[in-house]
């Protein structure tokens, strides 16, 4: 089972683990959750991250990624879900799951996953701050690195 | 070919996207750009640091010297900062 969801609306992580465990065949659940940091710099703190997305691919390349994952780990089950649109602070963006026999697929695949759609997937995160400024969060070196490390 | 635009390229430029009628001579992605820029101030201004820019041809990931032959839509984007 391959579930995918690009959306305005928030979720909820625990639906999800719940959705996750009723899954035939998973002996093991695994999930990241990616949250909004209410970051503070001389810029005063973050308020809220705008998500911007290509949504001709954006969806088409999630699904390129879960199956990749389901094949390498065998998974019995892949929710991903992220959000677009304006997110406040504390709010969660991302969320990724996998359902799997074993601990070690689950695991690998979430983390996988993670470190992928962060190199793979067509968003962008544009910070606003308390100061009333905005500006477009730049891409980490780090990322790509983790990227590289599951190729 | 229709380009769309994302993020800082798309302020950058000052729309989303365009239809162009490439001329026969560009054949990479590459090439597009460097047209782009012989055509507006504007495409200097938003490609003037390549590494900064990624590429996705009919929506697949593409990288500069892809061959636009065949394909639809190109999208040109500053590095993804999902998840």
């Amino acid at each position: 089972m391959i579930d995918i969801r690009v959306q305005i609306e928030p979720f909820d992580p625990g639906a999800e683990l719940t959705a996750l465990h009723s899954i035939g065949g998973a002996g093991a659940v695994a999930s990241f959750t990616g949250i909004t940091r209410p970051d503070v710099s001389d810029a005063g703190a973050v308020t809220a991250i705008e998500l911007e997305h290509y949504p001709a691919m954006t969806e088409a390349a999630l699904r390129q990624l879960a199956q990749t994952a389901s094949d390498r780990w065998d998974l019995a089950a892949c929710i991903l879900i992220h959000r677009v649109g304006m997110i406040h602070a504390g709010e969660a963006i991302v969320f990724v799951g996998a359902a799997s026999a074993h601990r070690a697929g689950a695991l690998a695949a979430c983390e996988y996953l993670i470190d992928r759609l962060k190199k793979d997937v067509p968003f962008w995160k544009k910070e606003y701050r308390s100061d009333g400024e905005a500006h477009w969060v730049e891409a980490k070196a780090s990322d790509d690195a983790r990227a590289a490390a599951w190729e | 070919m229709k380009l769309v635009y994302f993020a800082s390229v798309r302020e950058s430029i000052g729309c989303d996207g365009e239809e162009r009628d490439l001329p026969g001579h560009v054949e990479s992605i590459a090439d597009a750009l460097d047209w782009l820029v012989a055509q507006d101030e504007r495409y200097a201004v938003a490609f003037a640091n390549r590494a900064k820019l990624r590429f996705a041809l009919d929506q697949q990931m593409a990288k500069p010297d892809a061959a636009l032959a065949g394909g639809k839509e190109l999208a040109i984007f500053p590095p993804v900062t999902g998840g």
